[in-house]
């Protein structure tokens, strides 16, 4: 035993009530990473962490922006370099379905879809959601780029 | 759902809400009140980023310099900044172990999450006014 305090999410209990000492939820040990349910909320934690990458670029662009003409060509430039289009594409994904898991999330803390079926329903809403919502937006972006 | 289970909180516990962190759920209760502002905020701004797609160094200015499109651009930097940095904080807590580490990781995490905002407003700023 140490003293962290997190010691104490390593108390868990049999069925029949006894105590043994085992990772309570969430644990990486105790979840088949393929099924839906942990699948989806591991993305969640990843793609908002890699939406860090879309707020460094908006911040990049700003600055560049109010810095002239001369700092707005280069971040120009990557964003229209394959790297550039690549991290913005990856963006989208993880934008939209960071959005609409997060929204699940949110349903979830008012109390809403908590039944094994609505689980499963609204984590392949988010699925297809996502798909759907990168395919529009880089379909519409591309029209405006063109156009 | 907790209905007919008899609460182990004191009453005084319970009006102060507060807990073992001393902060009560005033961490979590500001990363729903972003996520929901935020929702609004990411659609509107996805639909401007689509319409600046191509858009050269005049067309992008133009658009921030616009004064509603200027403040929406800082309540989205505000409140994403604000929502990140206290994302990446329960992420770190969750993964880092050692105490010192950990709050110099989540220290470094919120001060440059404030730098990353304060460039982003001045910057739209300097654009719009
Ligand atoms: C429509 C927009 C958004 C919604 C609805 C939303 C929703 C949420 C929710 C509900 C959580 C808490 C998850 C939990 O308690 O397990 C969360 C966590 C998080 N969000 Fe967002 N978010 C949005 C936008 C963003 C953006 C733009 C970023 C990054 C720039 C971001 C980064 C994060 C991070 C890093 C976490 C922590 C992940 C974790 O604890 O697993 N989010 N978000």
């Amino acid at each position: 035993m140490s003293n962290d305090s997190r010691e104490a999410l390593m108390v868990g209990r049999r069925s029949d009530g006894s105590v043994v000492r085992r990772p309570l939820s969430p644990h990486l040990q105790a979840y088949d990473m393929l099924q839906m349910s942990s699948l989806l909320s591991i993305l969640h934690r990843a793609s908002g962490v890699a939406l860090t990458a879309g707020v460094l670029l908006l911040v990049w662009w700003l600055v560049a922006l109010a810095s002239g003409p001369a700092a707005f060509a280069a971040v120009q430039w990557f964003l229209g370099s394959f790297l550039g289009l690549l991290v913005l594409f990856g963006v989208t994904v993880a934008g939209w379905y960071h959005t609409l898991a997060g929204i699940r999330h949110l349903a979830w803390d008012a109390g809403y879809g908590f039944r094994i079926e609505q689980m499963y329903r609204s984590g392949r809403l988010v699925v297809i959601g996502t798909a759907v919502l990168t395919l529009l937006t880089w379909v519409l972006a591309i029209v405006a780029w063109v156009s | 759902m907790a209905e007919g289970v008899k609460r182990l909180q004191t009453p005084l516990g319970r009006v102060r809400g507060l807990g073992s962190a001393r902060s009560g759920t005033h961490h979590w209760w500001m990363q729903r009140v972003t996520s929901i502002a935020l929702v609004p905020l990411v659609v509107w701004f996805a639909a401007a980023a689509i319409g600046l797609a191509g858009a050269g160094y005049e067309a992008s200015a133009a658009f921030v310099a616009d004064p509603v499109n200027a403040v929406l651009l800082l309540l989205l930097v505000g409140v994403t900044l604000h929502h990140l940095a206290a994302g990446l904080q329960v992420v770190i807590e969750d993964y880092v172990r050692a105490e010192g580490v950990r709050l110099a990781a989540v220290w470094g995490v919120k001060a440059a999450c404030l730098v990353l905002g304060l460039f982003a407003a001045v910057a739209i700023l300097r654009i719009a006014v």
